[in-house]
């Protein structure tokens, strides 16, 4: 692999044991996949947030790399923490866990991170530009990156992508390169798609189905998706599968302008979304909380759940969860009101996959979220419902789900 | 005693000794391996319940979450490290642990030559095995 006078230098340790490591970290994936040189990237997402899943490890690693001296030199945002950062105590988050989860949020502070803290960046303030080289981890956001910006990332890891924020590069391989882009699976969706919940699950199947190939969707129902549909779909493949791309016909930017299908091209039909409901929705009839934004809510998802809500009142608890960017906005425009006025939550900066639920109390969840669902029940053994909106949110006001 | 020599692929610089501990399952460090203790605890894995410390683990390729790259330094953090790591073909997750943590690590050899319990030497890219006792 060829490396630039500057990337050598930076290899060579003459900019500090921070840099080196990250330059060590960067050209070591460099030569496994095998790429010819390293690219400049534009923007950074960092996953490895909550404190949860981080543990001591995660957080021993950021004080020390931090403590050498590590600095990004790119717009570089954060993934969503295990908590709302402002109102944690007041949401049931024990004492010790809250102090470390704050070490974390420090940790990356002193790297010049942004506390952005979601997993829709591109909602709030990080939007790559179509072409754009950038280094993302968090895999529905790289997925929304490739997808609907036409930006170009492989699914980084924390520290990978931490590494390419310290030294504004990332290697060229993978889905930088035109040629991997091509779709191999050729998706015709025969059935009505007609909720976020439908692209879901729509996703969820065809994820498990996908193995390595990357998918091209032709959609027959009339409803043309929007940013909130493809969000859904692209989160849900890249929980059940490994998909960090996908092509919907006539929609997405590359499939509206450039011919991204292989000619060798194997072809599915999906007739029924029934399979990928069933995988998820599990038996639980009590809900003690509704968990709506995953990933992170945008505006019209805020507002279509305070729509769905109608002043009703709540029995469970009902979250939001949304970028701390979103949130001021929903409120200014009222629909956090409308939430809060029924006893529910707007929730900033925080996942639910990696937040203390079991100290908190909480042990069934419902989602219209097949990537939450999905790691709900492999990751916090808590009991999961899985459906609409509607539904969710009619379980919120019973505390059951509904027959 | 048998000696063998290979030759892989320096993922991480570095000398090693130790005993080795051979798997041909892909490996999850997240999850997979109790940071605190240094055992094997993923269910169902092959090596379930073997303590990894100190040894030369040797398997085909990294799997599961990629925070398994912080695992891999939080055992070097607690003295519970591998002494090196072996790959069939490296990846991301175990590549970044190992550059993180400073485990020496080779990729691109044939793993299949290695048996739990040889002895085996590490120095960068060279890989040399003795097998104690070789059954008949």
């Amino acid at each position: 692999m060829h490396l630039s006078d500057e990337e050598r230098a930076m290899l060579s340790g003459r900019e500090g044991p921070a840099v080196q490591k990250a330059m060590e970290i960067v050209a070591a994936l460099g030569e496994i996949y095998e790429a010819e040189r390293l690219v400049p990237v534009a923007s950074v997402q960092v996953a490895g947030v909550s404190y949860g899943n981080l543990g001591e490890a995660g957080l021993d690693f950021l004080r020390e790399w931090a403590g050498q001296g590590a600095r990004v030199v790119v717009p570089t945002s954060l993934n969503p923490a295990g908590m709302d950062l402002e109102a944690w105590r007041e949401l049931g988050v024990p004492e010790q866990y809250g102090q470390r989860q704050l070490e974390v949020i420090e940790a990356y502070r002193a790297m010049g991170v942004s506390i952005s803290c979601s997993c829709t960046p591109y909602l709030a303030g990080n939007t790559p530009g179509f072409g754009q080289h950038i280094a993302w981890s968090e895999s529905s956001a790289v997925s929304y990156a490739n997808s609907v910006l036409g930006a170009r990332t492989n699914r980084e890891g924390g520290p990978s992508a931490l590494a390419a924020a310290i030294t504004g590069r990332t290697a060229e391989y993978g889905l930088h390169l035109e040629k991997n882009r091509v779709a191999h699976l050729i998706v015709e969706v025969t059935c009505a798609l007609n909720s976020l919940s439908d692209f879901s699950a729509l996703g969820y199947m065809v994820g498990r189905k996908a193995a390595d190939r990357l998918p091209y969707f032709r959609l027959d129902s009339g409803l043309e998706p929007g940013s909130d549909e493809l969000k859904a779909l692209g989160a849900a493949m890249a929980a059940s599968g490994a998909v960090a791309l996908f092509h919907v016909e006539g929609v997405t930017p590359e499939a509206r302008d450039l011919h991204m299908l292989a000619d060798d091209a194997i072809s599915i039909t999906i007739e029924s979304l029934d399979e990928g409901y069933e995988a998820l929705d599990g038996t639980s009839q009590d809900i003690d909380l509704v968990w709506i934004g995953c990933p992170h809510a945008s505006l019209a998802e805020i507002e279509h759940t305070a729509d769905e809500l109608h002043g009703r009142q709540l029995d469970s608890k009902l979250w939001v969860t949304t970028s701390r960017d979103v949130l001021s906005t929903a409120r200014l425009e009222g629909s956090v009101d409308r939430i809060v006025a029924s006893a529910g939550r707007v929730v900033a900066d925080a996942c639910l996959i990696g937040a203390p639920l079991h100290e908190m109390g909480i042990t069934s969840v419902a989602t219209n979220s097949s990537k939450g669902a999905f790691y709900l029940r492999s990751h916090t053994g808590v009991r999961v419902r899985f459906g609409s909106l509607a539904e969710c949110v009619d379980a919120a006001t019973r505390g059951r789900w509904p027959a | 005693m048998a000696r063998m020599k290979l030759r892989g692929r320096v993922i991480r610089r570095g000398h090693a000794e130790g005993e080795a501990l051979v798997s041909q399952q892909a490996m999850s460090f997240f999850g997979g391996v109790d940071p605190e203790s240094g055992v094997i605890v993923e269910a169902g894995h092959e090596l379930e319940g073997e303590f990894i410390s100190g040894k030369i683990l040797v398997f085909p390729q990294g799997k599961g979450s990629t925070l398994g790259s912080y695992t891999l330094y939080r055992l070097r953090r607690n003295d519970l490290a591998p002494a090196a790591i072996i790959n069939a073909q490296s990846e991301a997750i175990v590549a970044v642990g190992a550059i993180i943590a400073d485990i020496p690590m080779v990729d691109r050899l044939d793993i299949s030559q290695i048996r739990t319990g040889d002895e085996v030497t590490i120095e960068d890219d060279l890989v040399e095995v003795n097998r104690l006792d070789s059954p008949a």
